[in-house]
């Protein structure tokens, strides 16, 4: 099994990916949960918009969403510029930019899944917890997010396996850096780009397909257990 | 306690424009399916905001529209059990009962949760999940809930439909007690009469959105405008009584109307307490002379008071009982047979267990 033993660069990269994908999942999140909840509840003009804003990264190729990251989150682009000189938060060329792009990518996967169980939660509990005397905040945590649990955790793990196997946005807005930027998929791309690379492609390929099936079981178990719990009365 | 409710709202074609008070401590009300009686507890609920409208308990203002005052759902504390129980599924049955009581506070918690848990016979229950239990425990559930919030209004629409003859029988008791334990005045949704005659104290006719006819419940089911928004089948005459005494060998209940002793099947409430039965026309036999050897336990002596036009192949016939007026509904052919006339002398003969709701 000597050749599957990694190499220090490889098991950087296979750490980077793993950071990159947990702050990607992590930190959208919160914006994620409010899109849905927006998406599925609000009632508003320009509501198609929204929709179709979110839904952007899905259907662009990915090489425009890291080049359009590149025009406004990088150094001279203008929010770039203003996190760099208000909040010393710096993306271009930096791992915080490839969570970015990851977090881009994998949002439209997140905001659906939570979207589609905010739809399927009955209406009808949310206001039996009303006549119980729940403001509409007390119903959302107590009711609503207990319900749409199941939705949240597979978005969560739809983003996260996006964002390992993310690479045309990344690549794009902050380039291919070993050991700052070479996320999985780009190191496997630089192995297969020179010569005698195969073996080390293979080996993180492996790596890839194991941390990608691992992400599909727990989000299965994770179904599974949620299915048991919300049968609904 | 007393109620005030009026209400105009426009759903498309379907206009609501009813107008109520009451002051019993059980308010039915009554209206065949799509007479917009849910509509109507969902305005006094809060769910549903009238174009127009006003609801005042206790002469404290819940609603006014020209006044601009609106009581979010959450803080008019009124509690709701709807059709089907709405338990909330990921929470357990002992969670669930909690829920109201936590935003009530729970300064009277210990004792009043163990009262009510008594009282619904849900004890046994309270670690389950709701998907694990029957549709009448899961009703009880709900009632208990919604109790537990201490409201100080109970809103219920039709608790009771969603359910099958035995589990209504199940509940109906259970009711019965919580209308005389409590001191909490009740508004009841219900197109079913022999509900509406054993639990309410007012009844508000419902039909097409307005208010046909209201008041006392003895009263108001025996008139034509509730007999409209009744099921034909369903129709027949209340009776009030009070219970003489109890045959728990044969488990059997006496109760005094009138001067006659009816025997039904044994109701849980002490003697001297008095209780309505409704007694459906279709359950009640006429007979010329005195039955002999006959399992019915209730012939009770009367005269003709009137008969019904034909209609369909069976008419209604009045009768005059010790006091009571019990309805019967026989077929043409029979009052012919029997030469049923106003003024004859007749037996309303009413099975016993025909009274069992």
């Amino acid at each position: 099994m000597d050749w599957m033993a990694l190499s220090d660069a490889e098991w950087t990269a296979v750490r980077l990916s793993l950071r990159v994908a947990t702050v990607a999942m992590l930190s959208s999140l919160p914006l994620a949960l409010l899109a849905a909840m927006v998406l599925a509840r609000g009632r508003f003009w320009g509501k198609s918009v929204l929709n179709g804003l979110v839904h952007m990264p899905l259907v662009l190729p990915p090489v425009v969403t890291g080049f359009v990251l590149l025009l406004l989150f990088g150094r001279r682009g203008p929010i770039g510029a203003f996190l760099a000189e208000n909040f010393g938060i710096v993306f271009s060329f930096r791992w915080t930019g490839a969570a970015l792009a990851c977090a881009v990518m994998g949002f439209p996967l997140m905001v659906r899944s939570i979207r589609l169980s905010i739809d399927a939660v009955d209406r009808k509990l949310e206001d039996a917890a009303a006549t119980l005397g729940a403001g509409p905040v007390w119903v959302f945590l107590t009711v609503t997010l207990p319900l749409i649990l199941p939705g949240i955790i597979a978005g969560m793990i739809l983003s996260f396996a996006k964002a390992m196997g993310e690479f045309g946005a990344t690549i794009t807005f902050v380039s291919n850096i070993p050991g700052e930027t070479q996320t999985l998929s780009s190191a496997i791309y630089t192995f297969t780009q020179v010569p005698g690379g195969d073996a080390g492609a293979m080996r993180l390929a492996v790596v890839s397909v194991v941390i990608s099936m691992g992400a599909l079981m727990l989000s299965e178990i994770f179904a599974a257990f949620a299915a048991k719990r919300s049968v609904t009365a | 306690m007393s109620l005030e409710v009026e209400a105009r709202h426009r759903v498309g074609a379907f206009t609501i424009d009813a107008a109520f008070t009451s002051d019993g401590s059980v308010t039915a009300l009554f209206g065949r399916s799509g007479s917009g009686k849910t509509s109507l507890i969902n305005i006094i609920a809060g769910l549903l905001r009238p174009d127009s409208g006003r609801i005042v308990l206790d002469g404290d203002v819940i609603a006014d529209s020209e006044r601009r005052i609106f009581t979010p759902i959450h803080r008019r504390r009124f509690g709701y059990v709807f059709q089907e129980a709405r338990l909330f599924p990921h929470m357990s049955v002992r969670k669930n009962l909690a829920y109201g009581r936590w935003f009530a506070g729970a300064e009277k918690s210990a004792s009043q949760f163990g009262r009510v848990v008594e009282m619904l016979g849900i004890g046994h229950l309270l670690d389950r999940r709701p998907s694990t239990l029957s549709g009448g425990e899961r009703q009880r559930v709900a009632v208990g809930r919604a109790l537990l919030a201490s409201p100080r209004l109970l809103l219920m629409d039709e608790p009771l439909a969603a359910l099958d003859e035995a589990r209504k029988a199940e509940i109906l008791p259970y009711l019965e007690r919580l209308r005389d334990e409590t001191r909490i005045p009740i508004v009841y949704v219900s197109h079913s009469v022999a509900e509406i005659a054993r639990l309410a104290e007012r009844v508000i006719v419902i039909e097409n959105g307005r208010v046909q006819a209201s008041g006392d419940a003895a009263v108001i089911l025996s008139q034509p405008a509730a007999v409209h928004a009744m099921d034909w089948r369903e129709a027949g005459a209340l009776l009030e009584g009070v219970v003489e005494s109890h045959d728990s060998a044969h488990n059997l209940t006496v109760v005094r109307a009138g001067e006659c002793l009816v025997r039904v099947p044994q109701l849980f409430v002490p003697p001297g307490h008095s209780v309505r039965l409704h007694i459906a026309a279709r359950d009640v036999m006429l007979a010329t002379v005195r039955p002999e050897g006959i399992s019915a336990l209730n012939v009770f002596e009367g005269t003709v008071i009137d008969l019904s036009p034909d209609e369909k192949a069976s008419i209604d016939v009045r009768v005059q009982c010790g006091g009571n007026v019990i309805l019967a509904r026989i077929t043409a052919l029979s009052r012919d047979a029997l030469q049923l006339a106003p003024g004859k002398s007749v037996h309303a003969i009413i099975k016993t267990v025909a009274l069992d709701h």
